[in-house]
């Protein structure tokens, strides 16, 4: 009982020594800034007229629903779902809920369309996989304003008002593939209508009141059919037969199913390639692509087609929007030159145009690839329309009377990968002019800082100090500062497009949508990868801008071939790029540079063939030096394997290729398939700085880090605890590590926990690894921690050793010796899942490290790493708490002053990078998800520079005030000495 | 699970000691394999590990395993030499052409439980709700900022008291009449200039 007292008490006292990060209420947004995004556009609802208020609800493929402001493009509120609830369909019901459905048409929510409350949540159960659709019935209908939901193979009728289900209809028996439903105007039937096998069409007829099937017929169409179908007016649809080249319309009128079937090489002469229905909802009139040419082609009564427009240019068509009276309008968008021209047509009438604008657009946007249409009544009492497009680059932007209203770069919300960047250095030969302007605001700024120190400033002035802090111009300057904490952020989004964002206040300094990342004809889904420092200029090259290298593929799979490109960090401006004729599998950053500071680069690919870049005899001599030096590893999650590779010698093949390189395997470790699965691997990050090897500890003993920068963490779970938690027994999960040295294979740590399960995330770092999993039998998640010590060196302490230079500390070290090493390692429970981990990185490596959790409420916590130290123990000696070691306590401490995000959330919180700005004690921090957030940290204060808070004002006065009062004094005992000497 | 693993090295032929020679000239690797299941070999898959030739030779050619088992299954296997092996690989060619090899076999150790302090932090929490006093601090541990100031002001009013009677009984009486002395002395001078 006492000693847990005085634990108790040590601990207190403990834990208030440790500087922890916290902010003032004022001081937010001083050092950090945060911005919000929604993703890609993949849905868009505009308000009824109604509801008065000038908004827009969208959901994304970040599966983020949001509400924005027409006026400006500003969020309202925002909802992010997991990442597998995916959204697929909204819809406005009752004028005031948004409905929206998700997770493969399983979870219906209604969301208050004000606030963004949620109303009501209801999951709809279902055997099969299937499409999902959402359909809005009509009040007149039903009085409950039911909603028709399909998926999971069934057809649901849900109550809008409260989510209750109503009704279901079950389709799996039918084995039907069901591809729309349709609900004509007034009436109170819905037609289900489907696929069986690959050539027979169904149709249901449904009572919409009660879900009472009324008529089931089925047709054979010999040709089969495939892809979409595309529904023309109530009773009709068009789709297309197995070969693609002919169009079917099926009219289902009355439960009689008749086909008529048209060659499209009827409708236009040029009509080889994949033909592709529209998904798009025009009455009448429905649209065809067959390779870029798009067709749009009328359905007349009598089942005629006819085509009434030939566009042979990439198109973006909208979906019907009915104006008044049978009235429908719809929205073209097409591409000339520097403008996109809008159109809005009137369904009845295609041949001319309702409304026609041009619009400038920045070509790094690229093409349009959706667009929404809403119309609103002038002040003429006429239709004015507003489109909301949404752009290869995932950019949403609405388009009003000829003008871009608003843009919102949404593509940041799906950043790949994140690089930094220098600025470019400050300019010699600054004005007298500026410099005395300058000085004078200074001197202003200061004088009102003090008074706000000495609680003299008035409330104004109090806001005016804020105002000046938040908006100070030094920290968003385009030049470099002295500190470092000016850079830029190079980051890579899923579209393709890069971006530079300025660390001080977050806005884009330049954007560029790679050509070689675009959608063409040669490169069909080309997807982003990496982006990397390519060229950083110090010694030789300062003249030269910095660059970075972007890699991509074209295609999904791993055998695509390859995308470089090289992109200038000051101005932009991509300055090459190369499509590789081999694919990108594995890039290793070699150590060296050559003489113009590029960087040289080792792309492997799915041959195992090493290619070298730059592509130059320079390169290749440096290469060439280091060959036998080299190694590298991969590995096979999906096999279970990890294997070593070194260089063999160059490529043997009909072309002499002084660039490729052929690999051999050194060394391989096979896991057994039917007991471990490799779930995680972290390398130490190549860049990072350790600043001493050696560790003194508690009795003036030293231990020797092992820093080998080719360890390799491994972890393995039990094949069957691979899933979810909970899905396997204590008994049946566990989880192994390993500490692997690459160059050897050589397994230097393993280790099991048993009753422990992944999800793993982990951090390497120095000597240490922390990693955060399940432990089933403890029901918590738990971190651990493995440091591992070199014993080959501990001999090294005797003194006379070193003076008689019988040590071993400057011999180079080969991975081909037998490693003496020693581990530690220690578990600790830890409250919250992680979804990311990361540690703080400063320049030298002398400050101490933080981990940097991202939580599962997508804020990012600041833990010291002592506290996750192998060697704290539940009575420390006076030594060893002078060492700074806490008392063992079997869980973390989450400090709320600790978060990093303090009052802010990153949604979707997907990674956290840490940069070391030039500043020893800081280190810059950006977290990105569907939110960006960016902040600097100090993990053990800044113990070497003042506070922007310091008052340079406050020590100037006291430096003039004691001037003056050394003057005062003197003068006075001047006088005093004159008036003795008088007397 | 596996304890015990027997297996046989092969000395080399004429012909392998060729090629060792050649792999010694050159720096080159020195691979070896093993089947990654001990009862079905080979297994999924060989398990290879390779060492730089020229770590071997010494007295004769020495050899080091640390064969990683789990069950019948081999994972991985740590192949090079006992010791050191010193960065710039000279040539050296043994003298004796037989292996001379250590085999260590390991399996995987248990990771350490997390601690867990469930008595004690019941103990903390007082089931009684007691409040825990904060020991008794001493009289000056709590009064020492008050007891400072007024000491400094006694020692300063007693040192005051102290110097206010001598100047009164000897210096007052003394320096009147000196000064009067100067003043008399003084003055004529004064005059005079």
């Amino acid at each position: 009982m006492g000693v847990a007292i005085r634990v108790f008490v040590l601990l207190l006292f403990f834990s208030s020594t440790i500087p922890t990060f916290s902010l003032f209420e004022d001081q937010v947004g001083l050092m950090d800034w945060h911005q919000k995004y929604i993703g890609k556009v993949k849905h868009a609802v505009f308000h009824t007229q109604k509801t008065g208020r000038k908004r827009v609800v969208v959901s994304t493929e970040e599966n983020v629903i949001a509400s924005l402001d027409l006026r400006r493009g500003e969020i309202f509120w925002r909802h992010v779902l997991g990442t597998n609830d995916a959204i697929d369909a909204i819809e406005i019901a009752l004028g005031k809920y948004v409905i929206s459905l998700s997770s493969d048409g399983s979870i219906l929510r209604a969301w208050n369309l004000p606030d963004g409350q949620m109303v009501w949540e209801s999951s709809l159960q279902g055997t099969k996989h299937s499409k999902s659709l959402l359909l809005l019935l009509n009040a007149e209908v039903n009085k409950d304003n039911a909603i028709l939901v399909f998926g999971k193979g069934c057809l649901h009728a849900v109550s809008s008002i409260d989510g209750e289900v109503l009704w279901k209809k079950d389709f799996s028996a039918e084995s039907v593939e069901v591809q729309q439903v349709i609900h004509p105007l007034g009436s109170d039937m819905i037609y289900v209508v489907g696929f069986v096998g690959s050539s027979q069409f169904d149709a249901f007829q449904i009572n919409a009141k009660n879900g009472d099937l009324l008529k089931h017929k089925s047709e054979t169409l010999p040709g089969g059919f495939v892809g979409e179908i595309s529904s023309v007016s109530s009773d009709t649809l068009v789709a297309l037969d197995a070969t693609r080249s002919i169009l079917v319309t099926i009219n289902f009128q009355d439960g009689n199913i008749s086909f008529q079937q048209t060659y499209i090489s009827d409708l236009v002469e040029d009509s080889s390639g994949m033909a592709v229905i529209l998904p798009s909802s025009l009455t009448g009139v429905f649209g065809v692509t067959i390779n870029t040419l798009t067709l749009f082609v009328r359905v007349t009564t009598e089942g005629k087609l006819e085509v009434v427009e030939k566009i042979d240019q990439e198109i973006a068509v909208s979906d019907a929007l009915l104006l008044s009276e049978g009235q429908q309008a719809f929205a073209l968008v097409q591409h000339g030159g520097e403008k996109i021209h809008l159109k809005v047509k009137l369904g009845h009438n295609w041949n001319s145009d309702f409304l026609r604008e041009s619009i400038e657009m920045d070509n790094q946007r690229g093409l349009v690839h959706k667009v929404f249409i809403n119309s609103y009544i002038r002040t003429d009492r006429s239709h004015g329309f507003r489109a909301l497009i949404v752009m290869e680059d995932h950019s949403l932007l609405l388009l009003q009377q000829g003008e871009i209203v608003w843009s919102r770069e949404d593509g940041l919300a799906s950043i790949v990968d994140v690089t930094t960047s220098e600025l470019p250095l400050e300019k010699e030969g600054v004005s007298v002019a500026k410099v005395e302007h300058n000085l004078f605001e200074w001197l202003k700024g200061h004088m009102l800082k003090l008074k706000g120190t000495l609680m003299l400033a008035s409330p104004d002035e109090v806001a005016a100090i804020q105002a000046m802090r938040l908006k100070s111009s030094e920290k968003s300057k385009m030049t470099r500062d002295r500190n470092g904490f000016r850079k830029l952020l190079v980051v890579l989004t899923r579209a393709g497009k890069v971006f530079a964002l300025h660390t001080g206040d977050g806005r884009v300094v330049w954007s560029h949508f790679l050509h070689s990342l675009r959608k063409s004809e040669a490169c069909g889904y080309p997807t982003g990868l990496k982006v990397y420092q390519w060229q950083v200029p110090h010694h030789h090259a300062l003249d030269e801008n910095p660059s970075v290298l972007v890699l991509g593929r074209c295609g999904q799979s791993s055998r695509a071939p390859a995308v470089l490109s090289f992109v200038d960090t000051y101005t932009g401006k991509e300055l090459s790029s190369l499509d590789l004729a081999h694919s990108i599998v594995q890039v290793i950053r070699l150590p060296f540079t050559d003489s113009t500071e590029q960087r040289l680069h080792l792309v492997v690919d799915a041959d195992q063939r090493a290619h070298l870049y730059p592509k130059n005899p320079e390169a290749v001599g440096i290469f060439h030096r280091e060959l036998s030096n080299l190694y590298w590893y991969s590995v096979e999650a999906d096999n279970g394997i990890i294997k070593g590779h070194a260089i063999k010698g160059n490529c043997i093949g009909e072309v002499l290729d002084h660039y490729c390189f052929d690999t051999r395997d050194l060394w391989s470790i096979v896991f057994p398939s039917e007991s471990e699965k490799i779930i995680t691997t972290v390398t130490r990050k190549l860049n990072e700085v350790v600043h001493t090897q050696a560790k003194v500890i508690a009795d003036q003993d030293v231990m020797y880090k092992y820093i080998s920068k080719n360890l390799l963490f491994v972890a393995t779970v039990a094949p069957k605890a691979s899933g979810e938690i909970g899905a396997a027994m204590p008994d049946e999960s566990w989880l192994v590590v390993y500490l692997i040295d690459t160059v050897t294979g050589r397994i230097l740590h393993r280790m099991v926990h048993y009753g422990s399960q992944g999800p793993v995330h982990a951090v390497f770092s120095e000597n240490w690894v922390v990693y955060h999993y399940f432990n089933l039998r403890a029901h918590r998640y738990e971190m651990s921690v493995i440091e591992i010590y070199d014993q080959s060196r501990a001999d090294n302490k005797d003194i006379w050793k070193l003076v008689l230079g019988k040590h071993n500390l400057t011999s180079p070290i080969s991975s081909y010796s037998r490693p003496e090493v020693v581990t530690k390692s220690q578990s600790y429970f830890f409250t919250h899942s992680a979804k990311a981990i990361a540690v703080t990185s400063t320049s030298k490596g002398i400050t101490s490290k933080q981990l940097l959790i991202g939580t599962i409420g997508d804020q990012v916590l600041a833990l010291d790493k002592r506290f996750v130290d192998p060697r704290r123990s539940i009575n420390p000696t006076q030594v060893e708490k002078e060492e700074g070691i806490i008392p063992l306590t079997d869980s973390l401490p989450i400090v709320p002053q600790s978060y990093v995000t303090h009052a802010l959330k990153v949604e979707g919180l997907r990674g956290i990078v840490a940069v070391p700005a030039k500043l020893e004690s800081t280190t810059l921090v950006f977290a990105y998800g569907v939110d960006l957030f960016f902040t600097r940290l100090a993990p053990s204060r800044t113990y070497d520079s003042l506070t922007e808070d310091f008052s340079y004002a406050l020590l100037l006065l006291t430096i003039v005030a004691l001037v003056a009062a050394i003057f005062v004094t003197w003068v006075l005992s001047e006088r005093k000495d004159l008036r003795d000497k008088w007397r | 699970t596996l304890t015990k693993l027997r297996f046989s090295r092969n000395a080399f032929t004429n012909l392998e000691r060729e090629k060792f020679e050649n792999l010694l000239q050159g720096d080159e690797f020195y691979r070896i394999r093993l089947p990654s299941n001990v009862l079905s070999p080979p297994g999924r898959d060989y398990i290879i590990s390779s060492v730089k030739a020229r770590c071997l030779p010494r007295e004769g050619l020495d050899e080091h395993f640390v064969i990683h088992t789990e069950g019948v299954n081999i994972l991985a296997v740590n192949y090079g030499a006992p010791g050191a092996c010193a960065y710039p690989r000279q040539l050296k060619l043994p003298a004796k052409w037989s292996f001379n090899s250590h085999t260590v076999l390991k399996n995987s150790e248990q990771a350490p439980r997390t601690p867990v302090f469930a008595e004690e932090i019941v103990g903390v929490e007082n089931p009684e709700g007691e409040v825990v006093m904060p020991p008794e601090r001493s009289f000056w541990a709590k009064y020492w900022m008050y007891l400072i100031p007024l000491g400094l002001i006694v020692m300063n009013a007693v040192t005051q008291a102290m110097n206010i009677p001598e100047e009164q009984t000897a210096g007052q009486p003394g320096s009147q009449t000196q000064q009067s002395a100067m003043q008399r002395g003084q003055s004529p001078a004064v005059r005079r200039r």
